[in-house]
């Protein structure tokens, strides 16, 4: 019976890590969010927090709802598939609120050129200009309509 | 089951016999991407203007940018990188038209085996189910490892949070439907949101059919950003 003879000390050791595991688990209860590992570990409400922000571009279908008559010139010219708000600039608070937030006509002399002023680097099949010798200064759309920009000629289609 | 969150809420569960809460968005049945056409970038900056409208994205900092290359004639160990602002204002001409010039659009790459999450110490970026990479900024201690670690420089401390911040993939516009901010503005369709678990989605044809390439592949990270025409010189 040598063996157990000190085993007091033992025991004393083995309960003072019981209760400290104990009270890890408690704090750590208390400490580690409860979604988190819900989908792997990570938080997983954090999922939904990212989720619930908010938009600032409505996305042209939105748009299409209501302007279909400029939806309609500008899918059959070279522009259909230019989105409204690249242009025009984020407008979901126009889409929410059409009476009150009014949305701001973009400024010809720096929108057009911000795609069609010509660059080098641009690809080859892109439409450029270079627009101080292509418009002796007059503004882009009093020639260019911006919804269907190409300029028919006469006779031709 | 108090070690292990994960075991325990999947065996609560199988215990009540119901799948895991789903609204009406289902994530595993997405698999998100994106395709840019370097044939198309025009580097007009639409993408980095949106981006920042939608994201707040700080000044100075970038969720996504576009960088110009030039190469001249057969100088493929001296390529000139640049991207002034972001390229948010667009490029000027570069000074001579010789050589070979194109623009990359750059951005997270959702990376399925991203580095990025591999090193974060506390659970605080992350692999949404749907393969989107995200960082939660009320759990981020601002460590700045994934930084790091990313070997396609798409984080970034931000400088009034103190945590880490990315690409979301506008996590909460996809969820709803939409596309991203700067595929939403993009004029030519250079950037493109790619749903590869859709099989109506037009990428997997578009892959079938196009010299398509993911930045650094010898990383094996599982990139998830497309590029269609993409020059070897591209790092």
């Amino acid at each position: 019976m040598i063996a157990f003879k000190n085993a007091e000390h033992l025991i004393r050791l083995a309960a003072a890590f019981a209760i400290a595991f104990v009270l890890f688990l408690i704090v750590r209860g208390f400490l580690v969010p409860k979604s988190f590992g819900e989908y792997g570990h990570y938080r997983g409400d954090a999922l939904q927090e990212i989720m619930a922000q908010p938009i600032s571009y409505a996305g042209h279908e939105t748009c299409e709802g209501c302007h279909n008559d400029i939806f309609d010139v500008k899918k059959a010219g070279r522009h259909a598939r230019v989105a409204c708000e690249s242009c025009h600039g984020p407008l979901q608070k126009h889409a929410e609120d059409p009476a009150t937030v009014k949305p701001q006509l973009p400024t010809v002399a720096t929108l057009c050129v911000r795609c069609h002023e010509s660059n080098h680097s641009k690809p080859m099949d892109f439409p450029q200009v270079h627009s101080a010798d292509h418009s002796s200064g007059l503004a882009c759309n009093t020639c260019h309509q911006p919804h269907s920009p190409r300029i028919e000629e006469k006779g031709k289609k | 089951m108090l070690l292990l969150p994960a075991a325990a809420i999947a065996w609560e569960h199988v215990l009540a016999g119901t799948p895991e809460n789903s609204p009406n968005f289902r994530a595993t049945d997405h698999w998100w991407g994106m395709l840019l056409d370097i044939t198309k970038c025009i580097g007009c900056g639409s993408c980095v203007r949106a981006c920042q409208n939608e994201n707040h994205v700080p000044d100075d900092y970038f969720r996504t940018w576009v960088e110009r290359y030039v190469i001249r004639d057969w100088g493929f160990e001296h390529i000139m990188v640049d991207s002034p602002d972001g390229g948010k204002n667009g490029f000027p001409p570069p000074s001579d038209n010789t050589g070979k010039s194109f623009f990359v659009p750059k951005l997270c790459n959702h990376c399925a085996d991203s580095p990025c999450t591999q090193v974060c110490p506390v659970g605080a970026t992350f692999h949404t189910p749907d393969g989107v990479v995200l960082v939660d900024q009320t759990y981020c201690v601002g460590c700045r490892y994934c930084i790091q670690a990313c070997p396609y420089g798409c984080r970034y401390f931000h400088p009034t949070k103190h945590v880490a911040d990315k690409c979301t993939l506008c996590y909460h516009r996809i969820t709803k439907g939409l596309t991203t901010a700067c595929c939403e503005v993009c004029p030519t369709g250079a950037r493109q949101l790619a749903d590869l678990k859709d099989p109506a989605d037009p990428v997997h044809e578009f892959l079938k059919t196009h010299s398509v390439q993911v930045l650094k592949p010898h990383l094996a990270t599982g990139a998830k950003a497309f590029y269609n025409g993409l020059d070897g010189s591209v790092r």
